[in-house]
């Protein structure tokens, strides 16, 4: 081994089935896992987190998340991407990717997050799922569809 | 923009050009507005006036503006007597009200109520004011008071001074200000600017509002100054209150520095912010903004609901 050689990547430990999410904004690994659902009486699998690695695409650091046994639904990558919008959702079944997307948000946000405005009739036991607008990606900023308020601290609020 | 069984939530939600036809439609509405003239353009026709909070000239006017054109008008004023005292959902008071009549005229304590009523109704739905958020037919009469005075509503001054904070009929107002190119000033206590997200707003719309506490420094340059109460009820600690109450005060003596032309315009109810002396000067327009709100509510009604003129 040569002691001088700089250390390229950051090697987690690879996964026989389940989902990597990679390319996450430096800093939101920990709000996926949040999103994930992940906690003390549901791991069952190993999980690897990444926290600031090396990334030639996020302007030089990234964060990164492999799940053991456990596939991602839409939905979920939906809200992942509210947190991490360039992420990529590789499921990899038998040590081989299988599939492999971006997360992508469509033009509105639909029951995945919760109005900040607690004066929002969305808050109020009405049977609607709330919904907002995207108004900017970077930073992620989303305007109620109903009280017309904007909502910046996202993970805060995600159902 | 063709206004036949479309909802009327939020002012921004029409464009300069719509906003211009409906000024010109109750333009048109004035005489029938004063019983000048008849015409019962919607006779037949049944609106629901739901007012979950306090209304005078909102509901009345409304209701002026149906029997002015022969529409008839059922109306709830209290929610404690609804079925939403029961625990019922709006949706569905809404849901029921709609079966009974052609349009909903819907006021509520909640932000974002009249658009979840839209969701929820297939006839028409005027948001009359929804907690601190909208209230575009204020607006819209607002504008054809401002248009009637000054001829144009292209490039004017206004300066909104008060509770800009919660204060809804400034916050639809200044929306709609930007559509015109107006520049705005605002005066108000530092507790009680307009929200950042309605400046940021304003800002990408085009329009940078000057921000400032010192309203003689801001009257001498003013067309329109649009005077707002600051609410007692809005502040949990009267203490707080007292801070601000009587922070700006509208009298004669301002008035001096003013343009000659210069209106003064309230959504009203005012309590002391615009002293009575004032009422009696040309620049006083507040009672007459209040009584434009049949002509502009005829207009709106006749257009939603199909009357023909």
């Amino acid at each position: 081994m040569e002691r001088d050689s700089p250390i390229k990547e950051v090697r987690l430990t690879p996964i026989k089935n389940g989902t990597v999410i990679d390319h996450i904004a430096c800093g939101q690994a920990l709000n996926v896992i949040k999103i994930l659902g992940i906690n003390e009486n549901n791991i069952y699998s190993s999980i690897s987190v990444g926290i600031h690695v090396s990334s030639s695409t996020l302007g030089g650091w990234k964060d990164i998340v492999k799940i053991e046994d456990r596939e991602l639904d839409s939905k979920t990558a939906e809200k992942i991407a509210l947190v991490a919008p360039d992420a990529t959702i590789s499921i990899v079944r038998n040590c081989q990717v299988d599939e492999k997307y971006k997360v992508k948000l469509g033009d509105k946000v639909v029951g995945l997050a919760k109005c900040s405005n607690p004066n929002c009739i969305t808050n109020k036991g009405e049977p609607v799922a709330t919904e907002f607008k995207i108004i900017s990606k970077y930073p992620m900023q989303l305007r109620c569809c109903y009280c017309d308020k904007i909502l910046m601290n996202i993970t805060d609020h995600l159902i | 923009m063709d206004l036949y069984q479309k909802d009327v939530v939020s002012i921004m939600d029409f464009s300069k050009d719509d906003i211009e036809g409906i000024l010109d439609m109750a333009e048109e509405m004035v005489p029938y507005a004063k019983g000048e003239k008849i015409k019962r353009t919607l006779d037949g026709k049944i609106l629901g006036n739901l007012f979950f909070e306090p209304s005078t000239r909102t509901k009345l006017s409304f209701e002026s503006a149906a029997y002015r054109l022969g529409c008839d008008v059922i109306d709830v004023s209290e929610m404690s007597m609804t079925s939403m005292a029961k625990g019922e959902t709006l949706a569905d008071t809404i849901k029921i009200v709609d079966a009974y009549c052609d349009a909903t005229v819907l006021r509520h304590p909640y932000e974002g109520a009249a658009r979840l009523a839209a969701k929820f109704s297939d006839h028409p739905v005027i948001n009359a004011g929804d907690g601190a958020s909208s209230h575009p037919t204020q607006t819209l009469l607002d504008l054809f008071t401002m248009r009637h005075a000054k001829g144009s509503l292209d490039g004017l001054n206004i300066t909104l001074v008060g509770d800009l904070k919660y204060g809804r009929t400034v916050h639809s107002l200044a929306q709609a200000l930007t559509k015109f190119g107006m520049s705005i000033t605002l005066v108000a206590p530092e507790s009680l600017m307009m929200p950042a997200d309605i400046i940021d707003h304003l800002k990408m719309s085009g329009c940078n509002p000057k921000i400032m506490t010192d309203l003689e420094d801001a009257v001498s340059q003013t067309d329109v100054l649009y005077v707002t109460r600051i609410q007692r009820e809005r502040f949990p600690d009267p203490s707080e209150y007292q801070k601000v109450a009587g922070t700006y005060r509208i009298d004669k003596a301002l008035l001096e520095n003013a343009k000659s032309d210069m209106i003064v315009m309230h959504p009203l109810p005012r309590v002391n912010e615009i002293a009575p002396e004032v009422d009696d000067t040309p620049h006083a327009k507040y009672f007459e903004q209040a009584a434009n709100g049949v002509p502009v509510r005829m207009a709106l009604l006749n257009a939603l609901l199909g009357g023909e003129l």
